[in-house]
């Protein structure tokens, strides 16, 4: 299959990256590697997405210092980066919302960059030109997750039924999961999953590596090694800010995530 | 009270072949168990990749495995490559590299009255000259009454502890020398059979106060085989192996279909009994 008749698709990942593992690092990479092997697509970007610190998520420290560290584990990597956009609003933002807000980005981005095209000769072998190729077929933005992801669809109001809807079927999933676990039974569980498996993408990670960031944190705190679990970069930034200590892990302790407060006091929509 | 703490050399003999994240975890995960118990002070870890002549699958020249090791080792304060096993043109049994090591350790003690104590001599290649590349290991804050003489232990996982049961691959005389007069620290997963094994081995059993034990709280299964065949499919290997040893596989294409076919059909070293002389 050509490049050109490729579908380009943005990977975005949410999550608290608290702090980035190697395992986080990896989705990406899983992911690309996937589609690509399925000769129907083209994956032109990744972006992490740290969330709000209104989220009030245990354990959660500040967004300044996730934002920090993503970048300092995403330096070696090319097509990844990171995007404070979520982290920056105001409160805590559905993850419907955020994809989005960087699906409309990307329109934007294209919009311009054809515009460009348009009064220029495309150069040898740059994007744009790829792009330009493409310009009849619009990319795609994927949400990128973990199998465990999956199955937070059933957390009573957690989410709400339209937006769970939307990222499905307007965006698409891609998931991750670890040989011996099978996701594709959640899928089976739910109406509106099965409606639309055809755009969730389950990859599994045969390679296992599943490094819990709440274990990286408690590690931490105790003095133990994460070498080679996470990025070098980001374990020195860590150590020379003290970012987690005791003290970072009692953040929000006993809170209500936001996502729950907020459904705790909406009026549970009728379905269509 | 630190002078009273035995001071132990962490030693991992293996293909690594790649190195990858998981051997290195073996010795972050070594150390801070050893000084927990609040016995012992790792001051020094060893990867010793082994010789070509080690005729398994797949396995590519000690060069680009020694090479790739000291990529992966170069932002650690302690751990480091030593290839005076992968420069012997026979393969040699795991306790003479234990031997070697330890020997080396020793002579540090001893104060300055040698060069290498161990006249093995490499046969074959030139060497580059490094600098300190078999000089015997500093020792830091030596105390006047420092109370053991330090110790190599050797570090695996719990394939190699239990691959002392595969008929013929082992000596029993070497197993005995390894848990008696060294010791083993060996780190496995959650759920894992090697105590079991260790109950079922007189030997083992006897020594076992010199085996250490150690689970890793995070799996990780990042196995050498797992990479090449990533590799092998054109999959990313990145964030499983350090960077710089990825960035050094995707240069010079070092794994494929064709490496994985080296030494097919031969027997292993150790099974075709022409290890070197003692």
């Amino acid at each position: 299959v050509r490049m050109k008749s490729r579908i380009p698709v943005i990977l975005l990942a949410c999550g608290s990256f608290n702090p980035t593992t190697n395992m986080h690092l990896r989705l990406f990479e899983l992911a690309r590697d996937h589609l690509h092997q399925t000769g129907q697509y083209q994956v032109i970007e990744g972006i992490m997405s740290p969330v709000n610190d209104n989220y009030g998520k245990k354990g959660l420290v500040s967004a300044r210092h996730r934002i920090a560290m993503a970048k300092l584990a995403l330096e070696t990597s090319d097509w990844i980066r990171v995007d404070p956009w979520e982290s920056e609003q105001e409160t805590w933002t559905e993850t419907v919302k955020v994809l989005r807000h960087h699906y409309n980005e990307s329109l934007r981005v294209l919009q311009s960059e054809e515009k460009f095209m348009k009064n220029k000769h495309p150069k040898e072998g740059s994007t744009g030109d790829s792009l330009s190729c493409q310009h009849a077929v619009l990319p795609e933005l994927k949400l990128l997750c973990g199998a465990d992801f999956l199955q937070t669809f059933k957390t009573p109001n957690l989410w709400k039924e339209e937006d769970i809807k939307e990222i499905v079927e307007k965006f698409g999933l891609v998931c991750v999961s670890r040989a011996g676990s099978d996701p594709s039974q959640y899928i089976k569980e739910s109406e509106l999953l099965t409606k639309f498996q055809h755009n969730i993408f389950l990859v599994k990670e045969w390679i296992q590596n599943e490094i819990s960031a709440t274990q990286i944190r408690s590690a931490l705190c105790r003095g133990w090694s994460v070498k080679y679990l996470l990025p070098d970069s980001v374990i020195s930034y860590i150590a020379h800010h003290n970012i987690y200590t005791e003290e970072s892990e009692r953040k929000n302790e006993g809170a209500l995530l936001q996502p729950l407060k907020l459904h705790n006091t909406a009026i549970n929509p009728l379905n269509d | 009270d630190p002078a009273r703490k035995t001071e132990v050399v962490l030693l991992a003999c293996g293909s690594f072949n790649p190195i990858t994240n998981m051997h290195l975890r073996l010795f972050e995960l070594a150390r801070d168990y050893l000084h927990e118990t609040g016995k012992y002070k790792v001051i020094k870890g060893i990867i010793s990749p082994v010789g070509d002549a080690y005729k398994k699958k797949g396995l590519i020249s000690a060069n680009h495995r020694v090479t790739m090791a000291k990529l992966a080792t170069k932002n650690s304060d302690w751990v480091e490559v030593d290839d005076w096993e992968s420069c012997q043109s026979e393969w040699l049994e795991t306790l003479k590299v234990l031997r070697y090591h330890h020997q080396k350790l020793l002579s540090a003690d001893v104060t300055n009255s040698l060069q290498d104590a161990v006249p093995l001599t490499k046969l074959g290649r030139k060497r580059k000259q490094e600098p300190n590349r078999h000089d015997p290991i500093k020792k830091k804050n030596q105390g006047p009454d420092v109370k053991s003489v330090p110790q190599v232990k050797l570090l695996c996982g719990s394939d190699m502890l239990e691959s002392f049961g595969i008929p013929n691959l082992w000596k029993l005389e070497d197993i005995t020398e390894i848990v008696e007069k060294h010791g083993l620290v060996c780190i496995s997963r959650a759920g894992n059979n090697v105590q079991k094994f260790i109950y079922e081995s007189d030997i083992l059993w006897k020594h076992k106060n010199n085996i250490h034990l150690v689970e890793e709280w995070i799996p990780n299964d990042i196995s050498s085989t797992k990479i090449r065949r990533a590799l092998r499919r054109g999959q990313s290997i990145r964030y499983l192996v350090p960077e710089e040893v990825r960035a050094y596989i995707e240069r010079r294409r070092l794994y494929s279909a064709e490496s994985e076919a080296r030494n097919a059909g031969a027997a292993l070293a150790p099974l075709q009994g022409t290890a070197a002389a003692p």
